[in-house]
């Protein structure tokens, strides 16, 4: 090796390696990759950790997040750099790395969450407080537009079911105007809005498909989903499961179902079915409902196994402390189990091998094998949530 | 036949202005605020998809209305009635509570 290369290589593996920090800061990890790192949200305390999954541990706790209640998190391309949406409007840079804030911003009074573009450049905040969605530049966190949620009824609407879309395109719903918009950021700043007027009513959250095809909405105020098939060459806004309480009482809610992680599995979609004890199941060819799952209580996430066999499903205050898993080849609950008080988030590692499951109030993250069921290790962490792996870069819609 | 359930109502809310409770009830209640009504309320219930729940978010409500509306919540909205899960005793506490200033 040439001098030159060699300068070339060392200033190549600096800028990669916290160890050789020239502020002589001690590192939190020797030069790695960021593949099988993940950060865990400490709601209570404001903190997030950094985790490492192959070696089930906890690499570093990091503080002044704010408030991190309902707390979410994307991941920029390089796996490198989280982006954590506190409930409190701030919007925080997380260096996985260097394990410490890179940057941070109060950017709304209230906020429920966020996406990232697909090109990585672009991080969009969803907020209740005031409503709308704001656009802020990935590596400096300046803001770069604000886009109110003025629904036809000419209120402010709080927004949520926010979801990334290839080509710098975002989508989401206005909770108080019962509206579904697509913000379209490919020419600039400004968005080319595309807005579906109602949808029905109280969309509470949605998702999309990981081929960035069906946008689905859940209804709080009437039965049913919300859905546009995003390939049709003029979108437009249909019915999907409509008026599943039909002839039965819907349940008191004491915990919102999320569509956030559904499962998208052997041609078909398991989600939550809002004030029943049951998964719902939707034919992503036809769009149509083709089954229902009885489940232990009111389900809140419905978690695709990476492969899709499986679905594991957490459920709803006062029976927050079980889990169950749904084979969607055979449409069995083929195990239930407790891990304890207040199951939250359930992440499986990149290609499913083991799940991490957060335990709130026995401050554990508990992890599974998923074959065996064994757990095979218990982190300690404070009032632990949502649970967010780097895997999640390279995924559309989370 | 509305008045005098109205005034049942009263008087089964009134007779404890803030109910005594034991330690351990007053931290489960508290951690059940904090943590399950914050899930929508925020859990400093500063508001989410829930309404705030600050002192001064509530300053023009009354406690036994307050207290109605844990009991049994807020029909066309996501807020469920809590009764089955919390006495009417725990919804009074809460209710002082919060126009109070709720404990951590």
């Amino acid at each position: 090796m040439n001098r030159r290369s060699f300068l070339t290589a060392s200033v190549a593996a600096g800028l990669a390696t916290p160890a050789l920090a020239a502020d002589g800061a001690a590192p939190c990890a020797p030069t790695r990759g960021t593949g099988d790192l993940g950060l865990i949200i400490e709601r209570a305390t404001g903190s997030v950790l950094i985790v490492d999954t192959t070696t089930r541990a906890v690499v570093s706790r990091i503080d002044g997040l704010g408030d991190l209640s309902h707390a979410t998190a994307v991941f920029g391309p390089s796996e490198r750099y989280a982006y954590v949406f506190g409930r409190d409007g701030g919007l925080t840079k997380v260096d996985m790395l260097a394990c410490r804030i890179d940057r941070r911003v109060i950017q709304a009074g209230n906020s429920i969450g966020g996406a990232i573009s697909d090109d990585g450049a672009l991080i969009v905040a969803s907020n209740y407080t005031p409503g709308g969605i704001k656009v802020f530049d990935a590596n400096s966190l300046a803001e770069l537009a604000s886009v109110p949620a003025i629904g036809a009824n000419g209120k402010s609407s709080k927004t949520v079911g926010l979801v990334d879309l290839p080509g710098r395109r975002f989508a989401y719903a206005l909770y108080d105007a019962d509206e579904i918009w697509i913000a379209d950021f490919s020419a600039g700043a400004t968005p080319a809005l595309t807005k579906f007027t109602d949808v029905g009513r109280l969309p509470y959250d949605a998702n999309v498909t990981s081929d960035a095809r069906h946008y689905l909405a859940g209804l709080f105020g009437e039965d049913g989903f919300a859905h546009i098939d995003l390939w049709a060459a003029a979108p437009k806004v249909d019915r999907v499961s409509s008026g599943y309480n039909a002839g039965r009482a819907k349940l008191p809610i004491y915990k919102m179902p999320h569509l956030e992680g559904w499962a998208e599995s052997n041609s078909t979609l398991v989600v939550p079915a809002a004030g029943q004890h049951e998964a719902l199941l939707i034919d992503l060819e036809t769009m149509k409902e083709q089954g229902r799952i009885a489940l232990h209580s009111q389900p809140v996430f419905c978690v695709a196994r990476p492969d899709g066999r499986e679905v594991w499903i957490n459920f709803a205050h006062p029976d927050n402390d079980t889990v169950q898993v749904l084979d969607v080849f055979t449409r069995k609950i083929v195990h239930t189990f407790r891990p304890g008080p207040a199951v939250l988030h359930l992440e499986f590692t990149p290609r499913g091998h083991e799940v991490w499951i957060s335990v709130r109030d026995a401050d554990r993250i508990d992890i599974y094998d998923v074959r065996s069921r064994e757990k095979k290790a218990e982190l300690k962490a404070v009032k632990p949530s949502g649970i967010f792996f780097t895997s999640r870069a390279h995924r559309l819609g989370v | 036949m509305m008045r005098s359930l109205e005034l049942a109502l009263i008087a089964t809310l009134s007779c404890a202005i803030t109910p005594a409770f034991s330690a351990d009830r007053s931290r489960e209640l508290t951690a059940l605020v904090r943590e399950d009504c914050g899930s929508c309320h925020g859990m400093t219930l500063k508001g989410g998809l829930g309404a705030p729940l600050t002192p001064h978010d509530l300053a023009e409500k009354d406690a036994m209305s307050l207290a109605a509306i844990i009991l049994d919540g807020v029909p066309g909205t996501p807020m469920p009635p809590w009764r089955g899960l919390i006495s009417e005793a725990d919804a009074r506490w809460i209710a002082e509570k919060l126009k109070q200033g709720f404990p951590q």
